[in-house]
């Protein structure tokens, strides 16, 4: 982890002065106070006295997490607020928040938009704290190091939970039919051309979902953005995305796969009738198929996701978020106390895993919640957990977030709606992305290399 | 049916019966999406995925209805109470300013008139969206946001009332009337509150109705301003079960319901109020 971090300090000063252009570029409004904020590891000391945080989510039942919390901790009492999901307001109200200087003491940011929070110079670097000290080497590698954006030492989220990959299939028509569940995307392809011949499909190429798409590039080794003394670069088309692209996009020509949007009833009543053989997914979909595809009960099996090299563990990783501590809080130490207890004790992982469906992000939580080292009856008592922990330990943890994914997705997302529907391919859609990637950048004032 | 109606049908039989249809067909491809709603909101969660028009498996909709109700310590109904609270008491007292703002306007003489009216009308045309920000920002200076009045306030504000005000109270309050009450002693707000709101009736209904559906169904307001759960209105509420639907599978089911039940109060007060709106309307077409 130190070397992943060490290799990628030139991009945090970029990072770092770039954030600085920026809020100095929109002369932000007045600060509210000198306190709390800052990132050195010295000013990161408990206040001495019991206080008070706000923590905001959007993960159903965070709340028994918070209780739990708070019964044992009258000192430091956590108010807990349920919000909309990032993307659906909440991102947004975070932006106009720290203009006012009036976040949250914690709160949750997914991984990919982390980078554009980084930015707004909204966030505290809680790696001096002691709490976070302490708890960083019970995370996963690559979720830990991702929050740090090259900085040594430094972090700016707590991961929350994390999405690795895997791949689910219907066991039972898998068997009946004589095709082997595919280890790599060449034994997937062929698996494809059978399935159709039997009248179903192997899968869904979701349309509406930028961010699988990604983690597929992502498991392939892409590397979408770098940041190297001032400036980005920015690859969405680089050799690895593209040979994804290009095997997707001869699965959707040769009608091997659906492409309708994905995560929706569509897809679960494809699922669960039958009609799709499997979904690439990832550890949350666990409990999502289960209540989505109720008739189908028992039949489900899950397996590492196919490779690109016969014998990898390379997997994606689909999703994840993080609580960070926002640079107005004034109790950066309680605050990240809280978070990482939340995030890595295991009563709190017991208790998110339970009701909110989140994947642990601590390797002990992934091997020691009594939930996860059952086998679920729903997936014929499989013990589905053992392929998603050994998915974790494959993450490629090179891969880094954009500051504006939003526009990337955006882009993406319409590309290949447009390349289902015969209208250009995924390569263009990629280009398309690219563009409007550093479009986007540039009109940020970051300094993008061409 | 008068007999002016079946006069009109008999004579031109061809025009009347393709409008009839034409309106018949607009009210179902208008009426379709709440009867889906209907539908989907009295079937399992299973059956949500059914994409059928019409009632399938078991009739579901009042345990359906019960779990929204109870869900979360009866949270939804919290949101439908602060939703009524805010769409009743913005609309009206956004009203009762947005009329008396217009027939100033129209009935007052005074310099600056057309500058301040064409200010007014500017902001008309400033989408609220682009209010959001700088709001949240005024309101996070006076400490109020998290509160009843980040919402209350903004609520109030209607430039589009006040346009309307001021068109109706210039073709319905006659001045002579106005002259008349002064000549018996009225003053001006005795004048207003007794004769030119009570002329102006019609405009209030619509403004009301204006304002309270704005209100109820805003949105970007709330999600800026608010973050405590007991204050949100129900559009924010149900945008939260919205974004938790991925893990707890049976709120897709409850957003659905949620969002029927949310219809129901904007469909009350436009059938009370529709009464009066329609009368005004006629008031002015037979004056005599």
């Amino acid at each position: 982890m130190r070397t992943a971090r060490r290799r990628r300090t030139g991009a945090a000063v970029a990072l770092v002065s770039t954030a600085l252009l920026l809020t100095a570029a929109c002369g932000s409004s007045d600060d509210s106070d000198g306190g709390g904020g800052s990132a050195d590891a010295g000013s990161c000391q408990p206040a001495g006295k019991p206080v008070t945080l706000t923590f905001t989510s959007w993960v159903p039942g965070m709340q028994a997490t918070v209780d739990l919390w708070n019964k044992n901790n009258p000192d430091i009492q956590v108010d807990y607020k349920e919000v909309v999901g990032g993307n659906q307001g909440t991102y947004q109200a975070y932006s106009n928040q720290i203009k006012a200087g009036k976040t949250p003491d914690v709160g949750m940011i997914e991984f990919d938009n982390l980078p554009s929070f980084r930015l707004q110079d909204g966030l505290t670097n809680v790696g001096g704290c002691q709490p976070v000290q302490d708890a960083e080497g019970k995370y996963v590698d690559w979720a830990i190091s991702q929050t740090s954006f090259g900085e040594d030492g430094a972090v700016y989220g707590i991961p929350m939970d994390i999405g690795p990959m895997a791949i689910y299939y219907r066991k039972d028509l898998f068997d009946k039919a004589g095709i082997p569940v595919p280890t790599t995307w060449d034994e997937y392809y062929d698996a494809a051309k059978k399935i159709k011949a039997e009248g179903g499909v192997i899968g869904d190429f979701p349309t509406d979902q930028p961010a699988w798409f990604t983690s597929l590039a992502w498991q392939n080794g892409a590397r979408w953005f770098s940041v190297d003394d001032d400036s980005w670069t920015v690859s969405l088309d680089d050799d690895a995305t593209q040979q994804v692209a290009d095997y997707w996009q001869k699965l959707i020509d040769e009608d091997l796969v659906d492409t309708i949007p994905g995560l929706g009833d569509p897809q679960w009543k494809a699922l669960d009738s039958g009609q799709e053989w499997s979904i690439i997914g990832a550890a949350w979909t666990t409990k999502l198929l289960e209540s989505s595809a109720p008739k189908t009960a028992g039949k489900w099996a899950v397996a590492p996701m196919p490779q690109w090299t016969a014998g990898d563990n390379a997997a994606g990783n689909w999703g994840g978020s993080t609580a960070v501590v926002f640079k107005d809080s004034k109790y950066p130490y309680e605050a990240s106390e809280f978070a990482t207890w939340a995030f890595s004790n295991l009563d709190a992982l017991a208790l998110n895993n339970k009701n909110g469906g989140q994947y642990p992000a601590t390797t002990e939580g992934q091997e020691q919640l009594p939930a996860l080292t059952e086998g679920l009856p729903y997936y014929g008592d499989q013990k589905v957990w053992e392929v998603f922990a050994q998915a974790a330990a494959g993450v490629d943890p090179s891969f880094q977030w954009g500051p504006t994914m939003t526009d990337t997705y955006a882009a993406l997302a319409d590309g290949i709606g447009k390349a289902v529907n015969g209208q250009g391919t995924l390569d263009d859609a990629l280009t398309a992305a690219q563009a409007k990637t550093i479009e986007t950048m540039k009109a940020q004032s970051l300094t993008v290399s061409d | 049916m008068s007999t002016l109606q079946r006069t009109r049908l008999r004579d031109r039989p061809i025009p009347v019966i393709a409008t009839t249809l034409f309106m018949v067909v607009c009210t179902a491809y208008f009426l379709l999406p709440l009867w889906w709603m209907v539908v989907a909101s009295s079937t399992t969660r299973g059956g949500l995925t059914d994409t059928s028009l019409w009632f399938h498996g078991q009739f579901e909709l009042w345990t359906n209805i019960r779990n929204v109700v109870t869900y979360q310590d009866h949270v939804y109904v919290r949101w439908v109470v602060n939703s009524a609270f805010y769409a009743t008491v913005g609309a009206l007292v956004g009203t009762l300013f947005a009329s008396m703002a217009g027939y100033a306007l129209a009935k007052y003489v005074f310099p600056g008139r057309e500058a301040v009216f064409n200010v007014i009308l500017a902001g008309v045309l400033v989408p609220a969206t682009a209010l959001a920000l700088p709001l949240f920002l005024m309101f996070s200076k006076v400490d109020l946001t998290d509160s009843v009045w980040s919402i209350l306030l903004p609520s109030i504000v209607s430039p589009f009332g006040v346009y309307l005000s001021r068109i109706y109270a210039a073709a319905a309050v006659p001045d002579e009337l106005l002259e008349a009450a002064r000549m018996d002693g009225a003053g001006e707000f005795r004048a207003f509150f007794t004769i030119s709101l009570r002329l102006m009736g019609p405009a209030l209904v619509t403004i009301f109705l204006f304002q309270f559906v704005t209100i109820w169904n805003n949105y970007l307001l709330p999600l800026v301003m608010l973050q405590n759960t007991k204050l949100y209105p129900v559009t924010l509420g149900l945008a939260t079960w919205n974004s938790q639907k991925a893990i707890a599978g049976n709120l897709q089911l409850y957003v659905v319901v949620g969002a029927l039940l949310s219809i129901i109060p904007l469909m009350i007060a436009f059938l009370a109020l529709q009464r009066f709106w329609q009368s005004g309307l006629s008031e002015g077409g037979v004056k005599s």
